[in-house]
């Protein structure tokens, strides 16, 4: 004796968020049921496993159907095929477009290709999650990309737009966007310690101030690709460094400034020649592919690691880069005072996110 | 040329990708109608096609547009091989020829295919232009109203309920012609589903063209079949209820009583008069069983009738004074005569309404039930098979003893069931349906009903003299209870039964236990709360072939009806109820085993004895061990029955220990004398067995079958709290909906994997797949809580040899727990409350206890005089009762049969017709522009569209009813396993079936379908060959609804606006 067959379908689409989340998590339906036996759903409405195993068959029969759906969220609007209130699709699509931080940290700024969904079996043993959550995710991005990469406009109003996400998810969607576009290095051991908001506070600063969407937002990939002319522009700043006397002048007056205003000043006078050389060369590689892509390793090696040996807090940090900045200034022979804002705007801002106490 | 049909393409969306080299599509539709087709161009490489057509023109007779819908097809063109099809719509453009339904069609309709399923939308406008038509032998039938609704549909008025309307079309099945071997498929699977939408459009029309004759312009209860007969044929039959509407003004929508006796016939049905009860009656239980006839048809036909009929008890005078005795007499006579000379004129004096207007109704007698076991016959016209096209054979030449066949079957049923009612004393039959079971090529015919005897007011013959009649049924009896009343003569009784005075007026009698098919009448005064009783029984059989199996078939079929009805009432009586309503047997045919499950909706009416309670008795006495089995059992009986009474809240009032005895002594004594007269000797003596004195239900545990009978008693689990179920429209005791429903349909198949199951262990495989089906409902719909599960509607199937099908389709509706809250009365209005007031205190006064204020706030009696104890007679062993009744009714129904008359059905006078012309023309006015939903061409959001079983949406108002939807669809896969198998199959399928559903009554502009309803699920699964088929055909009146404080639709919900269709139909 056997079930053969068991659906039930209601003409509003009855969908459990709990179940929905087992479903995009990966679990199976066996191992769904034993969870929500585990939740005490045994307990309401006298339910018993063979209830809770024919409930969760037909849910994830329904979010089956769904996916194809899901995967072009405007259709979801205008289908006729489920019946289901608008505040539970945007749920649905939320949901759906949801991530795994530890998922994602793993393949941030690697290629959306085949070759990276080859190993997402690693980096679902690696991370916890399951592959078909992995795969899931992946996919996402992968669809994504594919999308708003030819679109005008701005990246996350056209990722909000074409996929209906809330401003906070189409964030982090046009973070993953950009990382992938421009294969930042976030996968070294030194860059380990930083979370997926971090990098993703980061790729806002960047795609705000460096792109070429923050001069003009008529080009096509205007939120992708970092503004050439710009990057250009940045090895004008070598003279910081070069330039002996505006390097010592910029010292002093960066000196004056800290000084008794913290504890770390000693450190910071003995290490300026070396994180100001550290922070100008940056700027001035940015116009080769490979030193973009190493961008933010070369942050936290050149600055980010000598300020936490000398035991800054971040504090010492934010009060040190100001006094950086703004010093530069006052400095007479320095004439590219827009350059040097608008670099070390982005600078600041992601140093202050990527320095952990 | 009566008609122009227009129709326009405007555009497509999510189309499949057709080209895969492209990715994209080069669409193009047809649009056909009869013999006529148009193309519109081509819109090349796209997914979202923008046609625009021109507007397509189809000159046709009006005929014609009743029978055909418009066929849209959507297809890839192809420049060098043939264009492949994408997919079809068919639209009913039915509604159209309808003055006050819709006027235009517009909308995304999905365009279907059997073998994919939904592949995209596609936007169309239609309209339709009549003209005038004075014919009057004219062959359509357009402008007659069809509901599914089985009451007079809301904002409306019956000025004249006509009565029985039947009629039915057979042709071959495509499906089994020769040609099929040879198309693909989707094409037989399309000639099949357009061919049924034929059938069903001149059904519809012959049916009208009925209506017409009789001087209707309705048909309301419209219940319509299809039975596959297989190689035998395809056979679409439907059955409805004739009547003449009116349209209420706008203001006195929401409250349908008007004026009581002051109105003239034509209003009576609005007014909630004092004579007016509603009834649905009483129990008993009647059966007869005719031994197999062959009959001497020339093509050799076995027919098998047995049938049942389960009545009421006592008939009840009409006697207005109180003393029932001598006045009782004449005016019962007297009430017979006019209601007689009212409804004998009809051939079938049968109503498929189950709640009716308030007075409508005087006294409910009981279930009356008929089956019949036939024998199909192959058809043995080979010429038949060669025709290719699928236009309706022509019944006189070809197959003319079809139809005939098929209608002499159900003629013979509804004689029968038309002779039970005469048997109960009731001139009608409310609540009628019929339906089929067929397997290979044997058939069961099943009909029943509630026979009743009705106001005469309401026929037109009734009317004669209304002045005069009107008084003599101004009964004072009250209505929450005249209708428990018994119809039938208490001298000659039909069956045994216990009569007492009724316990809410005193003065008349009722029987001790009410079945009937109708719905819970709206005044009725009803303690506590109601649920939902089913009886499920397995019984095998032997495989065998022909007129062997259908005898088998016809032997067993007594003993399965009996096993139901005892089951029904021992757990009725485990609920401590008195009474069912909505019941329905169903009786399914499998190769080895036959299915019966019966379903009804207990409730405790107050004005009914209060059941007694069950007693266990062993036969065997004197063994110690048994008797303290028996003992435990008993205990746990009496604990469930105690626990139910507080589930249900079925709490009626201690009497003083002299109220124990006899509420009423003088009946009581009656009652007993009239025992003795129609009970056999055997009763009696088993009388003094039942264990002393009580009024208790014996039953007695002789064998393992009793034991494992009493403990699948046991099984059946209350709904957990927050839940309630019933298989009627509303649940006593919950007024206070809120406008939270969820629609839903269940279906599950068992495979029985031993083929050597003994009868009692399938039963409790059947009992326990529809107790888990419950059980996971409840889960599914937690989050409503708390919640009834309204008409909980199970259908059984044996699609394979070891395959057990059910199917439910319900709403979950939820209400507010506050139960003081104003109550929202969907039938009842305020006076039906003042009415009760009278009753009320009635019993306050003639008992010593006295009716609670609570019983105010819920309009329904909770407490009333009612004593458990009080019946006034004892039990005596059920099953000796059956038996009695069985022999009493093999003589009775015998005795009928020879005496009754057949009149000719085609009597109705023409003169009815001409007049009533008038009222029913479509075409007398312009139409009414109706109110559009606003269109989404942009692809914006869709129209939510709300689904019920029921024939309201709690907390709105229906503003207008757009014609009826009758769709029946066909899917099939040969890639079962990657749909994700037959579950994945059919539940894409059913969400498809909805999609479509909902689509079509967006298009005509309206925003829910009540009376919904699936009639058929046929599921067909080869897993072997990968492959699966399915047909499904669901009903439902498409309406446009508004919340009931708004003025307007409701905008936030349904995109209901005020945007008006482009133009009107000009």
């Amino acid at each position: 004796m056997a079930v053969e067959l068991d659906v039930f379908v209601g003409n509003t689409t009855i969908m459990d968020e709990e179940v929905y989340q087992l479903w995009l998590d990966g679990y199976t339906v066996n191992d769904a049921v034993k969870v929500r036996m585990a939740g005490g759903m045994l307990d309401e409405c006298e339910a018993n496993q063979d209830v809770l195993l024919s409930d969760t068959m037909d849910q994830y029969r329904t979010f089956q159907m769904c996916e194809r759906l899901l995967q072009s969220p405007a259709k979801l609007a205008n289908q006729l095929l489920f019946q289901i209130p608008p505040h539970r699709q945007t749920m649905l699509i939320e949901r759906y477009y949801a991530f795994d931080d530890v998922f994602v940290r793993e393949v941030l700024g690697k290629k959306l290709s085949k070759g990276t969904k080859k190993d997402l079996d690693d980096i679902g043993a690696k991370t916890g999650v399951t592959l078909k959550s992995c795969r899931r995710q992946f996919d996402n991005f992968k669809r994504v990309f594919k999308v708003v990469e030819e679109l005008k406009g701005p990246l996350v109003e056209n990722i909000r737009q074409h996929f209906l996400l809330s401003d906070k998810l189409a964030r982090d969607y046009a973070a993953i966007v950009f990382f992938a576009n421009n294969r930042f290095e976030t996968g070294k051991k030194k860059l380990q310690y930083l979370t997926f908001q971090d990098f993703a506070f980061c790729a806002g600063q960047l795609i705000n101030n460096w792109t070429v969407g923050a001069v003009d937002n008529t080009v096509e990939d205007m939120d992708v690709d970092l503004d050439k002319e710009f990057l250009q522009e940045l090895k004008e700043l070598k003279i910081l460094i070069t330039d002996k006397d505006l390097l010592d002048q910029h010292k002093s007056l960066v000196c004056t400034a800290l000084r008794g205003k913290t504890k770390a000043f000693a450190e910071m006078e003995a290490n300026f020649k070396n994180l100001s050389r550290g922070l100008v060369n940056i700027a001035t590689k940015l116009t080769n592919t490979k030193d973009v892509r190493d961008f933010f390793i070369d942050l936290v090696e050149k600055f980010i690691e000598p300020c936490r040996s000398d035991r800054w807090t971040s504090a010492d940090i934010k009060l040190y880069l100001t006094h950086y900045t703004n010093s530069a200034h006052i400095l007479d022979s320095f004439k590219h005072q827009a350059v040097w804002d608008r670099y070390m705007g982005v600078i600041k801002s992601c140093i202050y996110k990527m320095y952990h106490d | 040329m009566p008609g122009k049909l227009k129709a326009k393409i405007v555009a497509g969306r999510h189309l499949p990708v057709m080209d895969r080299a492209s990715d994209l599509t080069d669409a193009f539709v047809e649009v056909k109608f009869g013999n006529t087709t148009f193309k519109t161009d081509v819109f090349p490489k796209s997914l979202n096609p923008q046609w625009n057509s021109e507007w397509f023109k189809f000159e046709v007779d009006d005929e014609d547009l009743q029978d055909e819908p418009l066929q849209i097809t959507v297809l890839d063109h192809d420049t060098y091989s043939a264009n492949d099809a994408i997919g079809k719509v068919y639209i009913d453009i039915d509604p159209l020829l309808c003055t006050e339904a819709a006027s235009i069609i517009s909308g995304w309709f999905p365009i279907y295919d059997t073998i994919h399923g939904i592949r995209g939308e596609i936007n169309v406008l239609v309209k339709v232009e009549l003209f005038n038509d004075l014919n009057r032998f004219r062959q359509s039938s357009c402008g007659v109203k069809f509901f599914c609704t089985t009451s007079i549909p809301r904002g409306y008025r019956a000025a004249m309920v006509h009565g029985f309307v039947e009629e039915l079309v057979v042709n071959e099945d495509p499906e089994y012609q020769w040609i099929d071997r040879i198309r693909t498929p989707r094409a037989s699977n399309e000639a099949r589903q357009r061919l049924i939408s034929l059938m069903s459009g001149e059904l519809q029309r012959k049916i009208g063209l009925k209506v017409l004759e009789m001087g209707g312009n309705a048909v309301v209860g419209y219940l319509q079949c299809f039975d596959l007969e297989g190689e035998s044929g395809l056979v679409v039959r439907a059955i409805g209820t004739a009547c003449t509407l009116e349209k209420q003004s706008s203001g006195s929508l929401v409250n349908t009583h008007t004026h009581p006796n002051t109105a003239p016939a034509s209003n009576a049905c609005n007014s909630p008069s004092k004579d007016g009860k509603e009834s649905p009656l009483a129990h008993g239980c009647r059966s007869t069983h005719n031994s197999p006839v062959h009959s001497a048809c020339s093509s050799q036909r076995l027919s098998q009738n047995f049938s049942v009929s389960v009545p009421t008890l006592i008939f009840t005078g009409m006697g207005s004074g109180g003393s029932a005795g001598k006045e009782a007499g004449p005016l019962k006579t007297l009430l017979r005569q006019q209601t007689q000379t009212a409804l004998e004129q009809r051939e079938f004096p049968f109503f498929t309404l189950t709640s009716f207007p308030p007075g409508f109704l005087v006294h409910v007698g009981g279930v009356v039930s008929a089956r019949s076991v036939k024998l199909l016959d192959r058809i043995h016209n080979p010429a038949l098979g060669n025709t290719r096209s699928y236009k309706l054979l022509d019944w006189n030449s070809v197959t003319a003893d079809e139809p005939e066949t098929r209608d002499a079957w159900w003629e013979e049923i509804r004689q029968e069931i038309k002779s039970h009612a005469k048997a109960l004393g009731c001139h009608a039959v409310v609540g009628y349906s019929e339906n089929t079971s067929i397997c290979e090529e044997v058939c069961i015919l099943s009909a029943s009903g509630t026979a009743a005897i009705l106001n005469p007011r309401y026929m037109r013959e009734g009317c004669l003299d209304i002045g005069s009649t009107d008084q003599r049924f101004d009964d004072p009896s009250p209505p929450s209870c005249g209708f428990c009343h018994i119809p039938y003569d208490e001298l000659n009784m039909p069956f045994p039964a216990q009569l007492t005075y009724c316990y809410n007026c005193r003065r008349q009698k009722v029987p001790d236990v009410l079945f009937t098919t109708i719905d819970l009448p709206a005044e009725a005064a009803v303690t506590g709360k109601g649920c939902l009783i089913q009886a499920r029984l397995c019984r095998l059989k032997k495989k065998a072939q022909g007129e062997v199996n259908a005898t088998a078939i016809s032997n067993l079929l007594p003993f399965m009806e009996y096993e139901l009805h005892t089951q029904l009432m021992n757990k009725l009586k485990l609920r401590s109820m008195n009474a069912l309503f909505g019941l329905h047997i169903q009786i399914s045919v499998g190769e080895n085993m036959l299915l019966g499950l019966a379903s009804a909706t207990g409730v405790y009416l107050t004005a009914l004895p209060a059941p007694g309670g069950i007693q266990i008795a062993g036969k065997t006495s004197g063994d110690l061990n048994n008797e303290q089995h028996i003992q435990a059992i008993q205990k746990r009986i009496n604990d469930t029955i105690a626990k139910n009474k507080e589930l249900y809240q079925i709490n009626p009032p201690e009497l003083t220990e002299e109220g124990v005895g006899s509420p009423i002594p003088e009946p009581r004594h009656r009652s007993r004398l009239f025992r003795s007269h129609s009970e056999s000797s055997d009763e009696v003596s088993e009388l003094d067995l039942s264990h002393g004195k009580k009024d208790a239900f014996v039953l007695e545990i002789d064998d393992t079958d009793a034991v494992e009978d009493i403990h699948s008693l046991l099984i059946d689990a209350s709904p957990p709290t927050g839940f309630y179920t019933c298989n009627t429209e509303t649940m006593p005791g919950i007024y206070n909906w809120t406008t939270a429903v969820q629609m839903f349909t269940s279906v599950r198949v068992l495979r029985l994997s031993n083929a050597n199951l003994s009868n009692q262990s399938l039963n409790k495989i059947f009992t326990d797949l529809c107790e888990n089906l419950l059980k996971s409902f409840y889960f599914k719909l937690r989050s409503n809580i708390p919640c009834c599960l309204c008409h909980l509607n199970f259908t059984v199937a044996v699609p394979e040899e070891e395959l057990i099908q059910v199917s439910v389709t319900a709403v979950a509706m939820t209400f507010d727990k506050d139960q003081t809250q104003e109550r929202f009365i969907t039938k009842g209005g305020i006076e039906t409350e003042e009415q009760l007031q009278f009753p009320l205190e009635l019993c306050a006064d003639s008992s010593s206890t006295n009716a609670q204020p609570s019983s105010k706030f819920s309009g329904v009696p909770e407490n009333t005089i009612v004593s458990p104890r009080a019946a006034s007679v004892d039990y005596g062993s059920f099953a000796d009762r059956c038996s009695t009744w069985l022999e009493l009714l093999r003589l009775k129904a015998h005795t009928i049969r020879r005496g009754s008359v057949k009149t000719s059905r085609r009597t109705q006078s023409l003169a009815h017709s001409v007049s009533s012309l008038e009222h029913c023309s479509p075409l007398t006015e312009g139409r009414p522009r109706s109110l559009r939903s606003s269109r989404s061409f942009g692809g914006s959001s869709v129209t939510m569209v709300k689904m019920t079983p029921l024939s309201f949406l709690p907390g709105t108002r229906i503003i207008k009813y757009l014609g009826i939807i009758n769709m029946f669809f066909i899917r099939e896969t040969t890639s079962l396993r990657e749909e994700g198998g037959v579950s994945g199959f059919l539940h894409s399928f059913i969400a498809e079936v909805f999609a479509m559903v909902r689509a079509h009554v967006a298009a005509l502009g309206g925003n829910a379908v009540v009376s919904y309803s699936m009639k058929d699920c046929v599921l067909m699964e080869n897993p072997n060959k990968n492959q699966a088929q399915c047909l499904i055909n669901v009903s439902g009146d498409a309406v446009i609804c508004v919340r009931e404080t708004d003025q307007e639709p409701m905008t936030s919900m349904t995109n209901i606006g005020q945007t008006c269709a482009a133009d009107g139909a000009t």
